[in-house]
């Protein structure tokens, strides 16, 4: 970071864009308004220095922020107008919070002497948004304003990440100030960031590890956010214990390595579930044992010692009681432990788990002989025609589950998508964002055909920005994750879940896209080449299955290993959506 | 036994609402809470009562009060020797016949007159919770009008050492009382 330089008379507005340029910033996702009319203006000089995107709705500008910082590990900027353009923004600042992504989102607000007086497009949004940021500004002072937008970075970035609010009335961009910016103004005497070193707890670490016969490490979000990929695979290494990942921990070690399982949890493998279950030790790093992730609580890895690392001691003991936790960015603590482990291997407890493992072969839907296109299938044609450089983004339901069982990941943010919140339309957004910053790895949105349609208006920004993006909709006519469970759970009352689309290749043609239909397997990999040789968008319809199903399957309430798996006997068709696709 | 946290917090807008929100967010009870300045300037003292009994939950609350930006310090005092008081205003209907009797009760738990009219009363008491119930309890004959009660107040006996610790914060030397926090982070995190 550049220090200040001094004396210079600047508006409000300019300030905005000083800060941000400053602080490295290339892109802004943003959509104007009457309360940041001041901001946009200003803008119109700073624009050979910052690129704004112009999205289509404001839920899609904080989605695509979130999908840069995603892709990127810096902050993402949204900007919007006061009242409608800051309410739109509440379920990308959510969405990011969940999953701990660093966005700053500026708002406009109306001027200081109207708030409070419900003027027009007045809201409360700093009150509105307390429990969905990390934190969240009102600035009433002009001289608050480059320290505020300094300090708002910093804690977007530091400790956990998370989304911060900056709420600056209008006439504040229109006001005047000696323009300083320094990060030594940053003053923040109750942000308490971890230890470092961190607090000793390596011996007892150590000796549980020692002791252990099946212990178990899990890798989640921790491990992308502290860049710990490299120190979770040496513990694994040299202890000889595998890795299983939360969802958002995929990518965080390669799948291909022989110790890591994949993934765990509701829609996890069964042998990485059987695992955890039967562990007595679990080591888990950067994750925050979601009820996703534990199934039934009180039965959850019942003979197991657990190591808890994390950078938010808000998380020791919330779910699940831990007998250690460690309070510490995970890449200081591993660095500072790996040292002292023991060479050892797990043969027994790896030949357990491969038998697991073995079992559920015959189960995959990828070895049984189909008359449609399957979901499944598409995710892996996708990763068999892309490299581990790949960025994909899912979206919420079936295909997102799909994704992560059948989606090798190599590399730490190639999966971008909505865990936590489960947020439907983040992945077309979220997805442009990332394209701002892995400009040279291809990208794949692989989305549903409900998701799809909540966010479809991106559609537009992303021919705007000529994004190369490719876009696979998994198309199973239903909101599939939520058929799933009325079929499992409510003797199929199919209540609201079968859902039309529109003809998607007319809707890339309007757009001004490419677009391609896929009704059969041999299709696939021709569709996908043609998609990969356009610069810029490509949709490719896939129309699958229609009532698949996604196995395995704990069920809320059940124990981890207490599985649905797919039926044993052949797959039978519930639907021949190829021919209704061609009347 | 109720948990009671001491939280220092910076003087700014909306640092109330951001705890308020906080225990609501997480189904926290509060069962009282009272704030004030310090000798500190711009910072606030707030004395928070959590009904909360399961001990994981209690530290679950402490390192989410913590958590919040604009929160400085805080202190679990529940298991800690504290000079706790409440504070009350009572008005009563009085007259000539039980003036007298209502004199002695105010001597005798030490509450102090310090309105008086021909027919009604405002007496007030700084006490521990259990000594203003029962104060409450001994009023009642003479037909309480009304009652309004702060929450609990809480200050820790004797002298913390006093080890200034520097807290560095981004370059920042940040004195504050840290050897707290500190403290009870460790004692939590065992
Ligand atoms: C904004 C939002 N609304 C509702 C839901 C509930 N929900 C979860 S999955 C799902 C269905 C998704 O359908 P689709 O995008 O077609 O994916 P599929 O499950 O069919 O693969 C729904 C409605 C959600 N996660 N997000
Ligand atoms: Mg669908």
């Amino acid at each position: 970071m550049k220090n200040y330089e001094p004396k210079r008379i600047l508006t409000g507005a300019e300030i905005i864009w000083e800060c941000l340029i400053i602080e490295g910033v290339r892109t802004v996702f943003g959509y104007p308004g009457g309360a940041i009319l001041p901001t946009y203006d200003a803008f119109y000089k700073y624009r050979k220095k910052i690129h704004h995107v112009l999205t289509r709705h404001e839920q899609g500008a904080t989605h695509m922020a979130d999908g840069y910082a995603r892709a990127s590990g810096k902050v993402g900027v949204a900007m919007a107008t006061s009242g409608p353009g800051a309410t739109n923004m509440i379920t990308g600042l959510a969405t990011a919070m969940m999953d701990s992504s660093p966005i700053v989102c500026i708002t406009g607000q109306v001027p200081r002497h109207f708030i409070g007086t419900d003027a027009f497009q007045e809201t409360d949004i700093t009150g509105a948004v307390i429990p969905v940021t990390k934190h969240c500004y009102l600035v009433m002072e002009i001289n608050k304003l480059a320290s505020t937008i300094s300090e708002a970075f910093y804690l977007a970035r530091t400790g956990r990440p998370g989304p911060i609010l900056i709420d600056i009335p209008k006439d504040i961009q229109n006001e005047s100030v000696e323009f300083e910016y320094s990060n030594k103004l940053i003053q923040i005497p109750g942000y308490h960031l971890p230890p470092n070193p961190p607090n000793h707890h390596i011996i007892k670490v150590i000796k549980l590890i020692n002791e252990a016969k099946f212990p178990i490490i899990f890798c989640g979000n921790g491990v992308i956010l502290s860049g710990a990929s490299s120190e979770i695979l040496k513990l694994a290494e040299k202890s000889g214990i595998p890795i299983a990942t939360t969802l958002l921990g995929i990518g965080g070690v390669p799948d291909s390595h022989p110790l890591v399982l994949g993934m765990m949890g509701m829609h996890g493998h069964s042998w990485v579930n059987h695992a955890i279950q039967e562990a007595d030790l679990i080591i888990a790093c950067g994750m925050r044992f979601d009820d996703r992730v534990t199934g039934k609580l009180n039965t959850y890895s019942p003979n197991s010692k657990k190591i808890h690392i994390d950078i938010d001691a808000s998380e020791f003991n919330k779910n699940v009681k831990v007998d250690i936790s460690v309070h510490s960015d995970l890449k200081i603590f591993l660095k500072e432990l790996n040292p002292y482990l023991k060479t050892h291997t797990h043969k027994k407890w790896l030949r357990k788990i491969s038998f697991w493992r073995k079992e559920s072969h015959g189960r995959d839907v990828l070895n049984r002989k189909h008359k449609v296109l399957m979901a499944a299938e598409v995710i892996r044609e996708i990763w068999k025609n892309t490299d581990e450089n790949t960025v994909i983004i899912t979206d919420v339901g079936q295909h997102q589950m799909l994704e992560a069982q059948y989606y090798n990941h190599e590399n730490p943010r190639t999966l971008l998508t909505s865990g936590g919140l489960g947020t439907m339309g983040f992945s077309l957004p979220a997805g442009i964002g990332a394209s701002f910053h892995s400009l040279e790895n291809e990208i794949w949105i692989i989305v549903g055909d409900g998701s799809i349609q909540m966010t479809i208006t991106e559609l537009a920004t992303a021919v705007q920005e000529n994004s190369n993006i490719n876009i696979a909709i998994i198309n199973n006519g239903y909101l599939g994750m939520v058929r799933q469970w009325q079929e499992m759970f409510y003797d199929a009352r199919y209540s609201e879940t079968p859902i039309t689309s529109p003809d998607y290749v007319i809707i890339a043609e309007a757009y001004g896209l490419s677009g391609q239909r896929v009704t059969s397997f041999d299709d696939i990999n021709s569709a996908i080449k043609k998609a990969q040789s356009i610069n810029g968008p490509a949709i490719i319809e896939f129309i699958v299955e229609k009532e698949d199903l996604v196995y395995p399957m704990v069920s809320t309430g059940a124990d981890l290993n207490d599985m649905v798996q797919r039926p044993k006997k052949d797959y039978n068709l519930k639907s021949d959506n190829k021919k209704e696709l061609l009347n | 036994m109720n948990q009671t946290l001491i939280a220092f917090v910076e003087d700014k807008p909306g640092v109330l609402n951001r705890i308020t929100s906080l225990f609501r967010r997480r189904n926290f009870n509060i069962d009282s809470l009272v704030v004030g300045k310090t000798e500190k300037k711009n910072i606030s003292r707030m004395t928070i009562v959590a009904n909360e009994k399961n001990s994981e939950k209690r530290k679950n609350i402490y390192f989410n009060l913590i958590k919040l930006i604009n929160v400085i310090l805080v202190k679990d005092v529940s298991d800690i020797p504290c000079i706790e008081r409440e504070y009350i205003l009572v008005k009563v209907c009085i007259n000539s016949e039980n003036l007298n009797s209502f004199n002695e009760l105010a001597k005798k738990y030490g509450a102090r007159i310090i309105d008086l009219s021909s027919n009604s009363a405002i007496i007030e008491a700084s006490e521990s919770k259990d000594r203003i119930s029962i104060l409450i309890d001994k009023l009642t004959p003479f037909n309480i009008v009304e009652i309004m009660r702060t929450g609990k107040m809480a200050m820790q006996k004797g002298l913390e050492p006093k080890n200034k610790e520097v807290h560095n914060i981004n370059g920042q030397q940040n004195l504050t009382d840290n050897l707290w926090a500190t403290k009870q982070l460790n004692s939590y995190l065992k």
